[in-house]
């Protein structure tokens, strides 16, 4: 087994491989960026090495730097985690060049799976059902016009490099098709340095659910049940689920030896995810591969009882898988809200800053997966997730009341953050039917909220809370800004001396 | 210890006192039976007759905010004894700020000084974690003064441009 494996990653999935190292008796290496000294995954690492500044591409996207600092911990094994290098076949080669080993699929897997029109050709020679369009880059507008003739509007234009809804057009007509093609083409150029843009027939408000799969590497390859991720916002995913709730066990299997086909095409070994589309008739489609672990695997391991990020370590040390396709059960619901700092009530805007007070919620059939602490100042150069709140059943049911219960218990002071946007989702009639499909959040957003009047009883609450605690001063004053609460909005702010604090702690016994 | 508390425009006026150990308490002139322990900083476990709360106490950028279970309210609390914290009246008229409501980078400015704006419209792109957001006029009026340009890095509360 290895004895030292490095992160190349932050936030709350470097703490989380961290957690399975540290179980594994493995040492950990952190990597850091200027602005992230302070940040949990530093804290939590047995070594700890500086990579440069905040921007991603002076640090954690820098190959030759996280390589310097393998080789000089002498970690055997690198965790690239999702996002940064964790798709990068350079990567992936540079880190075999070094003697490395990667915890992940090989380079060549990257490389059949990153292309979206390569993918497309491999599964098509696989047999796998993928959605009718053209598997080659257009070459013209003629072209584009003659195939979207061929499959019917409404088409999508996509990015072969794509991701994250970048370089996507959807065509509604043949008079928009030759603006939308520049349009994605030029956007697909600046965002990937790659032009090429394919066609799929648009399927309108499909569900998204992908598959979790595992390949060792002596050639086996099992599927661990699907993902449900149709709630999302500008094609990013805010909350999934494990199992769908309109996949059935015939369903599963079928989808989930189609996913082991196409990875077996892709020579694929470790953990990967084969994404679909499904109509609404439950037909489903090959959308792509991620060729990494994904933010959304905890409800894979509820779900399972499995944990993913074991089972990698061991599979990249090239251990055998040590159960069989038999032996995966699928057993209660899970689900997993993503918690950002941003702000609801202002368009989502990224609100980075201090935590002031951080009370995370436990008990019955609560995970959460974290990378953030009290009195920590999220920095604006990353992505804005903090944290996953992970909530797990018997039923779908019990699972949303056990998530909605450590909502409530879960406050984060002050930054925003979209943990009411959760409330929302959880008690919205058509999500607790399991009526969701991609264009759900954007059209639960878009209805106007009714502002509940505020309770008077709570009303009354606060103001005797506001006055105890400005009669308190400091001594209630946790991490935040102010030195005492203050007793006159336009007065200086006095700090109670010490004996003051200790007489009024005193009296608060 | 009298406070005049202000929660959405209206005032409360509390009297506070501690006797033997209890808080006594009167809110707008009426007996109200409370028992506080401070769980932590900035966390107060109330009893009001025999119900219990929480109460968090959040204070960002010089606005203390109370949250009672996931409803959150703003609150000011003066000592009515003190002349000073009256607080003006918040009117449109005049020049009005915009400020940055988070640290990150001018992208975009999409106004020239002197253009009229109506209230709402972009004024300013910013990104900050990976994300562009649009910085909207609070009123109707004209860009009297433009304080930032394109790829300029602004902190919090930093003023981007002023609207007449």
């Amino acid at each position: 087994m290895f004895k030292k494996i490095l992160i190349a990653n932050r936030g709350e999935i470097a703490v989380r491989v961290i957690c399975a190292c540290h179980e594994m008796g493995i040492a950990a290496v952190a990597v850091y960026s200027d602005v992230d000294r302070a940040s949990l995954h530093v804290r939590k690492a047995d070594e700890a090495y500086p990579i440069g500044a905040a921007a991603a591409s002076e640090s954690y996207l820098n190959i030759q730097k996280i390589l310097d600092v393998a080789a000089c911990s002498g970690a055997d094994a690198i965790h690239p985690g999702y996002g940064f290098l964790s798709e990068n076949a350079k990567f992936a080669r540079a880190c075999a060049d070094a003697g490395v080993k990667l915890i992940g699929p090989t380079a060549a897997a990257m490389d059949a799976m990153g292309s979206k029109t390569k993918a497309r050709q491999v599964m098509e020679c696989a047999g796998v059902p993928v959605v009718p369009g053209t598997s080659r880059g257009l070459e013209s507008f003629e072209q584009a016009q003659e195939a979207a003739a061929r499959i019917g509007y409404p088409v999508m234009l996509k990015a072969a490099a794509g991701g994250g809804g970048k370089g996507m057009r959807l065509v509604h007509a043949p008079e928009d098709l030759k603006s939308a093609l520049e349009g994605a083409r030029s956007e697909a150029e600046r965002s990937f340095g790659d032009s090429e843009v394919y066609l799929e027939k648009a399927i309108i408000n499909p569900r998204h659910i992908e598959m979790q799969i595992l390949a060792d590497e002596r050639g086996n390859t099992v599927y661990l049940g699907e993902r449900e991720c149709s709630l999302q916002r500008r094609h990013q995913k805010v909350v999934e689920e494990a199992p769908s709730p309109i996949v059935d066990a015939d369903m599963r299997r079928r989808m989930g030896e189609v996913a082991v086909r196409v990875a077996e095409a892709a020579g694929y070994t470790n953990a990967g995810t084969v994404e679909f589309l499904v109509d609404e008739k439950k037909n489903f489609y090959f959308l792509e591969m991620n060729t990494r672990l994904q933010v959304e695997h905890p409800v894979t391991e509820l779900v399972t009882g499995l944990d993913l990020v074991h089972l990698q370590i061991r599979i990249a040390d090239g251990e055998r898988l040590p159960f069989t396709q038999d032996q995966v059960m699928i057993r209660g619901h899970a689900i997993e809200c993503r918690i950002y700092a941003e702000d609801p009530d202002n368009n989502y805007f990224p609100s980075p800053g201090k935590i002031t007070l951080l009370l995370a919620p436990s008990g019955p059939g609560i995970r959460s997966d974290s990378g953030m602490y009290e009195g920590w100042t999220v920095p604006m150069d990353y992505d804005p997730l903090l944290a996953k709140l992970i909530g797990y059943g018997t039923d779908r049911e019990q699972t949303i009341s056990r998530l909605t219960r450590a909502l409530n218990e879960y406050f984060v002071g002050g930054i925003k953050t979209n943990i009411p946007l959760f409330r929302r989702i959880l008690s919205d009639r058509d999500f607790r039917a399991a009526e969701i499909d991609t264009g759900f959040l954007d059209r639960l957003l878009n209805q106007k909220q009714v502002e509940a009047a505020a309770d008077p009883r709570e009303i009354e609450v606060a103001a005797i809370a506001a006055g105890i605690f400005a009669a308190l001063g400091s001594a209630a004053a946790g991490a935040g800004d102010r030195a005492v609460a203050n007793v006159s909005a336009g007065s200086k702010p006095h700090t109670a001396s010490n004996w003051q604090t200790a007489a009024r702690k005193e009296a608060m016994r | 210890m009298i406070y005049d508390i202000i929660i959405d425009g209206k005032n409360h006026r509390l009297d506070l006192n501690r006797v033997e150990g209890r808080w006594s308490c009167l809110l707008d002139g009426l007996e109200v039976e409370v028992d506080a322990v401070l769980a932590r900083p900035d966390v107060l476990s109330l009893r009001i007759g025999n119900r219990a709360y929480e109460v968090k106490c959040e204070q960002v950028a010089g606005e203390m905010h109370l949250w009672v279970g996931s409803a959150r309210f703003t609150v000011e609390v003066r000592d009515p004894r003190s002349l000073r914290g009256r607080v003006r009246a918040v009117d449109d008229h005049g020049p009005k700020k915009l400020t940055a409501p988070m640290p990150g980078k001018i992208v975009r400015v999409l106004v020239s000084q002197g253009d009229d704006v109506e209230a709402g419209a972009g004024v300013l792109v910013m990104e900050a974690m990976k994300m562009q957001n649009e910085i909207k006029s609070p009123k109707k009026g004209a860009i009297q003064k433009l304080l930032v340009s394109a790829g300029a890095a602004v902190n919090a509360g930093d003023v981007l441009a002023i609207v007449e």
